[in-house]
């Protein structure tokens, strides 16, 4: 609402688009004949174009991280509490671009786009993308921006990974990687939580092979019901217990009825409202994307090796109850750091929240995001 | 500057491999970084002390000592520094060993629990012994392993640990002839430069 707009909001932003008109080679081998990138800025490039900062999306995210777009909006962007004037990525120091990734669904080139070589919905022939190939794309946007060098590339869970993509794929383009509640691959748990998601989606009978748009139907509950699974991912035992505990929703048990505790109508809700705002391929698109990352692999396996050129100091930060990316994947990465000689600081904050903990505005996890973006500030006089 | 980092750095040699373990604010590896062109890390658990190092920008890697190192690989360190932590440590004879294991060398200090002021102490009021180098009562202190310079040299010996350096300061890191003809008795820190058994 217009007058509840908060003095450390970055305010009403207009999503930008930028269109790539030549081709591009993914990393699968397919080609792209041009795409478009979507994205948002907030505060301003500075001369010295020594103050950008990339923000990266996870799994369902977007470019829409911060302010709102219109003073009508109910909620701001996905990361409004983080970044800001005053906030932990301060707009009154830093430019921060976000974007939505190839192959997303807010904008961006994705499965719900038009082919030009085809003139039809590519659907689920969008070519598989991964997380190097995001990176690319990445760099291809800020080179239309003026930016050379990223004073920090920061990201949550699957925006970690991209994160951690630029101070591998571009070492002298990114200054500082901030990788939150980041894993550098998936356990074999993980992936076994995305097949269920992907397998829930296509077993919908409105998928039809993915060709649910052309049909004009959408697999919403296949897509709703990967949803709630990934969203039990995201938090945890406790932060479940302490949110809904055994609540019921009438207050007693009434044996045999639908919707019985309060968890479950969460999950629901849930579950109906992603599945109208996101689309069924681009979810299965973005789970792959992470099964596939592991950028060890193409260095033997070793993780060590694929971030000796890497010349980013890093922050490496997870959250104790967070058993999606547990904090020893994260120390898997520190430990690699510390072989390879980079710069690294790492904490593991107390939380009870899990996963999600990444989105949240938990005070010692701000103090620090705080405390190391002041460093980097600092280091640029900005 | 602290007398036992300027001591600390004369022994590290120009771009070693340090990590320091219970770093605090990262005060010692910002000053050998700066001195000695070291790659520095730090083990911390304490939020505020970790929160001091990003500001200071020392690399620093939350860590309960306790539970080891095990995450560090055999000799990817040139120098393994703890003051003043040894005598907090649930296992630190374990944990001598692994500094030992990753590092070429190690330099460990501890407050002497032996010195003349904690034994009239003992004597005298028969309660155990608070002092600036341990300031705790017994009921908070985190210093649960107290040990004395005799009481680390036996376990050195024991454990076939070879000590490269001995040095005896008092409180405020000076020196002097007495306690360095009776460490036990007038040191009140101990400091010990150790290695591998040659």
């Amino acid at each position: 609402m217009a007058s509840e707009i908060p003095d450390n909001s970055v305010g009403l932003v207009k999503p930008l688009s930028h269109r790539f008109d030549s081709s591009i080679t993914l990393q699968s081998g397919a080609k792209l004949p041009g795409f478009e990138l979507v994205y948002e800025t907030y505060g301003r490039l500075n001369e010295e174009r020594n103050n950008a900062v990339l923000i990266c999306h996870a799994l369902s995210g977007h470019h829409h991280a911060a302010g709102y777009h219109t003073r009508e909006d109910t909620k701001p962007g996905w990361w409004d509490n983080c970044i800001g004037p005053g906030k932990p990525i301060d707009t009154d120091h830093f430019y921060v671009l976000s974007l939505n990734n190839l192959g997303g669904c807010h904008g961006t080139t994705g499965p719900t786009s038009i082919n030009p070589d085809t003139g039809e919905i590519y659907g689920p022939t969008f070519p598989t993308v991964t997380v190097k190939d995001w990176v690319q794309t990445q760099h291809m946007l800020a080179q239309t921006l003026g930016i050379d060098k990223f004073a920090a590339v920061i990201g949550g869970s699957l925006g970690g990974m991209q994160a951690m993509q630029w101070t591998i794929d571009y070492p002298d383009r990114v200054a500082h990687a901030l990788l939150i509640a980041c894993t550098p691959k998936l356990s074999a748990q993980n992936i076994a939580f995305n097949e269920i998601a992907r397998f829930a989606i296509s077993s919908d009978p409105e998928f039809n092979g993915g060709h649910y748009q052309t049909r004009g139907v959408n697999p919403e509950r296949g897509l709703g019901l990967a949803r709630m699974v990934g969203h039990v991912t995201y938090l945890s035992d406790d932060a479940m217990g302490d949110r809904f505990g055994r609540e019921l929703k009438s207050g007693d048990i009434a044996l045999g009825q639908d919707v019985e505790f309060q968890v479950e109508s969460y999950l629901h809700y849930q579950g109906e409202t992603f599945s109208k705002l996101f689309d069924a391929n681009t979810y299965i698109l973005m789970t792959r994307a992470l099964d596939y990352f592991d950028p060890a692999r193409e260095f033997n396996d070793d993780l060590v090796r694929a971030l000796a050129n890497a010349k980013a100091k890093f922050l490496v930060a997870s959250f104790t109850s967070d058993w999606r990316f547990a904090p020893e994947r994260s120390d898997t990465i520190v430990d690699a750091l510390i072989a390879a000689g980079k710069d690294v600081i790492s904490t593991t904050i107390e939380s009870t929240f899990g996963h999600d903990s990444f989105l949240l505005p938990i005070p010692r996890y701000f103090g620090v995001l705080h405390a190391y973006m002041g460093r980097i500030a600092r280091e640029r006089d900005l | 500057m602290r007398e036992d980092l300027r001591i600390i750095a004369n022994l590290i040699k120009r771009d070693a491999r340090v990590l320091d373990l219970g770093c605090g604010s990262g005060e010692l590896l910002e000053h050998l970084a700066h001195a000695k062109n070291i790659l520095g890390y730090g083990i911390e658990n304490d939020a505020d002390e970790i929160a001091a190092c990003i500001q200071r920008g020392i690399n620093v890697v939350e860590h309960d000592l306790n539970e080891g190192l095990q995450r560090f690989t055999d000799k990817s360190f040139d120098m393994v520094v703890m003051t003043e932590t040894l005598q907090a440590i649930d296992s630190p004879h374990q944990l001598l060993d692994e500094m030992l294991r990753i590092g070429e060398e190690c330099i460990v200090t501890f407050p002497n629990f032996g010195y003349w002021g904690h034994r009239v102490r003992m004597l005298t009021s028969g309660n155990v012994p608070v002092s600036q180098p341990i300031p705790h009562r017994w009921f908070d202190t985190p210093n649960i392993r107290p040990c004395t310079f005799l009481d680390f040299e036996q376990l050195c010996e024991e454990k076939d640990l070879r000590v490269i350096q001995r040095l005896v300061f008092s409180s405020s890191y000076k020196t002097g002839s007495l306690m360095k003809r009776f460490p036990n008795l007038f040191g009140a820190i101990a400091f010990y430069r150790l290695g591998r058994a040659l």
